[in-house]
């Protein structure tokens, strides 16, 4: 039930949340996280505020029989899948990142024996 | 009478192989977090099970059949709402939980009251949402037994009553199993049945979508044509534009507070595989809430608004269209995923309010950390799902066959959103939150979506003092805004001290909890 079964006693965790490479990979997760919380909080809420506020401009017929509203509401779909898909191959970055600053502390410890 | 006996043996099957799949896959395992051994691809089938409730199968189908184009606002939304999950909580949650959402509250805020507030939330949402489920079975059992002309009441109270009994003796160490085994029946389900549509369409497109630009119903003796593929047959003014608005809210911030679905990330072995299970149970979500569109337009029109409000209601829509499109073997099959369905979403709800109240409530509030015996443990979670589900049955009953499940389930994503998700953001993201933060919040959003849902239209009709159907354009706000003044009015920064602890871990998983097979 140890929570820390590898490490002998507690990591200084004030350190490791102060130290360069941690809070470069703070940084780069916020680089891409923020922006595309953003980005889908837009997108997303576009959708009920134009047909809400716009109905005539959104029941337009733009693709054959849908409506300007329906294409939107569809396009959700793969903004949605996109977005997560990028979000995968970024996130890739920031294991490898989290790794690192994991590492540099395991050997740290193992320095200080 | 063939439909229910095929109906009974569809399901015996399906129970069937969801023990022998649970007993082959691991007996020594539990498939809850104590494995922590799913792997990416069985745990986004399993967190699709637990989300695709017969809110999504009968509500949303329903909605589409009966408003066209603004029912199928609850799919953008039920499908977007994993951005959040993905984005913003699930790993960090992973790397800082064990077995419940109020672990991650209780790292490092004062673990007695924010520990009995998420038990509170935790038992009130699964509350809502189980009572969108007993409404979708019984208005399914009234349907399929329409000759023995016995009603929604005794419906309800029998088919609520039995799932109440199979989750509390039989079916909690399987969960995971019967997520997964349902979320490929539904998905079967789905897809056969939207074949079935397309092909009295001859798989035209054209025609299809053609079609749905004029459909029929009967309203006040007159008939009225409309084109369903047209925004504003349902939000209609003064309010409905506030009323979207305030759905789409709850919508998108509410799985990121949902109980049922956070665990299960706590029951695969890492925040990598966390991540991944995310996606994968938003390309099969996806994927089903696109073919949501052919079963809603189906229904309007292979057998129309008025058949369908004649014969058990909005929530009977897919049934009743698998019914014209299938006949009676078809039904019987539809029927089973159905209740296949419900069963799953009643266990998983019943797992994740049991497991709060006799972990969070009972474990760490009343008994203060000190030990308990397994035994009394066990027995709480019991008495928990029997009152839950008991609960439940007796809330169906009073609402009726009429009220839509998937508006039903949008009022638990609201309450979700008000008082889970301002807690769990601020102490995962803010060094400043703090135990008074968090209780103020958790109680703010939980009393203010409450009391507006009881005031709402839904239940006060035309007398209502609040105008809209979902409270979560003002409930929300209030759940933040509570959460953060009360922390900022509060003295307390002892919650601080472990913030950096919590950020190590949350964002690179050192010290998480480890699958139990290593």
């Amino acid at each position: 039930m140890s929570m820390h079964t590898r490490q002998e006693r507690a990591p200084d965790w004030e350190r490791m949340a102060a130290s360069g490479a941690f809070q470069e990979l703070l940084r780069a997760k916020r680089r891409f996280i923020v922006p595309a919380t953003v980005f889908f909080l837009v997108y997303y809420f576009a959708l009920p505020v134009l047909t809400g506020y716009w109905p005539e401009l959104m029941a337009r017929k733009i693709l054959g029989e849908f409506s300007a509203a329906y294409v939107f509401a569809l396009s959700q779909f793969p903004m949605a899948w996109i977005l997560a898909g990028l979000y995968l191959r970024a996130a890739g970055r920031f294991d490898r990142a989290a790794g690192a600053v994991v590492a540099a502390e395991e050997a740290r410890e193992n320095n200080a024996e | 009478m063939t439909a229910i006996l095929m109906t009974l043996a569809f399901v015996a099957v399906t129970l069937g192989v969801t023990v022998w799949a649970s007993r082959r896959s691991s007996a020594a395992d539990s498939f809850f977090a104590a494995g922590r051994n799913i792997t990416a691809w069985q745990n986004g089938l399993a967190v699709s099970g637990d989300y695709m409730s017969a809110a999504s199968f009968l509500g949303i189908t329903g909605l589409i059949a009966f408003h066209g184009y603004d029912g199928f606002m609850y799919s953008v939304g039920f499908l977007v709402a994993y951005l959040t999950v993905l984005l913003v909580v699930a790993e960090p949650l992973r790397n800082s939980g064990k077995y419940t959402i109020a672990d991650v509250l209780a790292f490092r805020l004062s673990a007695r009251p924010v520990r009995a507030m998420a038990a509170l939330s935790t038992l009130t949402i699964g509350g809502l949402y189980m009572i969108a489920q007993m409404v979708g079975a019984g208005a399914m059992v009234s349907l399929l037994m329409a000759e023995t002309g016995i009603d929604f009441r005794s419906s309800v109270a029998s088919v609520g009553m039995l799932m109440i009994v199979y989750v509390v003796f039989g079916g909690m160490l399987a969960t995971t199993w019967v997520q997964i085994i349902k979320a490929v029946l539904l998905m079967l389900g789905v897809v056969l049945l939207s074949g079935l549509v397309m092909a009295q369409y001859g798989f035209s497109f054209d025609q299809f979508f053609g079609a749905a630009t004029a459909v029929t119903h009967s309203a006040g003796g007159e008939t009225v044509t409309r084109d369903l593929l047209q925004p504003g047959h349902y939000y209609k003014p003064p309010y409905g534009a506030l009323n979207l608005i305030s759905l789409s809210l709850a919508l998108i911030l509410g799985t990121a507070g949902l109980p049922h679905i956070l665990v299960r990330f706590y029951t695969v072995p890492d925040a990598r595989t966390a991540r991944v299970s995310v996606v994968w149970a938003m390309a099969i979500i996806g994927a089903f809430y696109v073919l949501t569109t052919f079963l809603g337009l189906g229904a309007a029109m292979l057998v129309g608004r008025d058949q369908i409000a004649a014969n058990g209601g909005i929530n009977m829509s897919a049934p009743l269209l698998a019914l014209a499109v299938g006949g009676d073997l078809f039904l019987a099959f539809i029927a089973a995923v159905t209740f296949a369905t419900i069963l799953a979403v009643v266990a998983g709800l019943t797992i994740s309010a049991s497991t709060s109240v006799a972990h969070d409530f009972y474990a760490n509030v009343i008994r203060a950390g000190k030990p308990t015996s397994p035994v009394m443990e066990v027995a709480v979670a019991r008495l928990t799902a029997v009152v839950l589900g008991a609960g439940a049955v007796g809330a169906a009953i009073l609402l009726g066959p009429e009220a839509n499940v998937a508006f039903l389930v949008g009022l638990a994503f609201a309450v979700a959103a008000s008082a889970n998700l301002p807690a769990i953001v601020l102490s995962l993201f803010w060094r400043r939150f703090n135990t008074a933060g968090a209780v103020a919040g958790i109680a703010a959003g939980l009393v203010s979506s409450v009391a507006l849902i009881a005031v709402s239209p839904s239940f006060m009709g035309a007398k209502a003092l609040f105008p809209l159907e979902n409270p979560g354009l003002v409930s929300i706000p209030v759940g933040f805004i509570a959460a953060v003044a009360a922390a900022l009015l509060s003295k307390d920064r002892s919650s601080e001290l472990r913030y950096a602890e919590l950020q190590v871990r949350a964002h690179t998983g050192l010290g998480a909890e480890r699958a139990s097979a290593h």
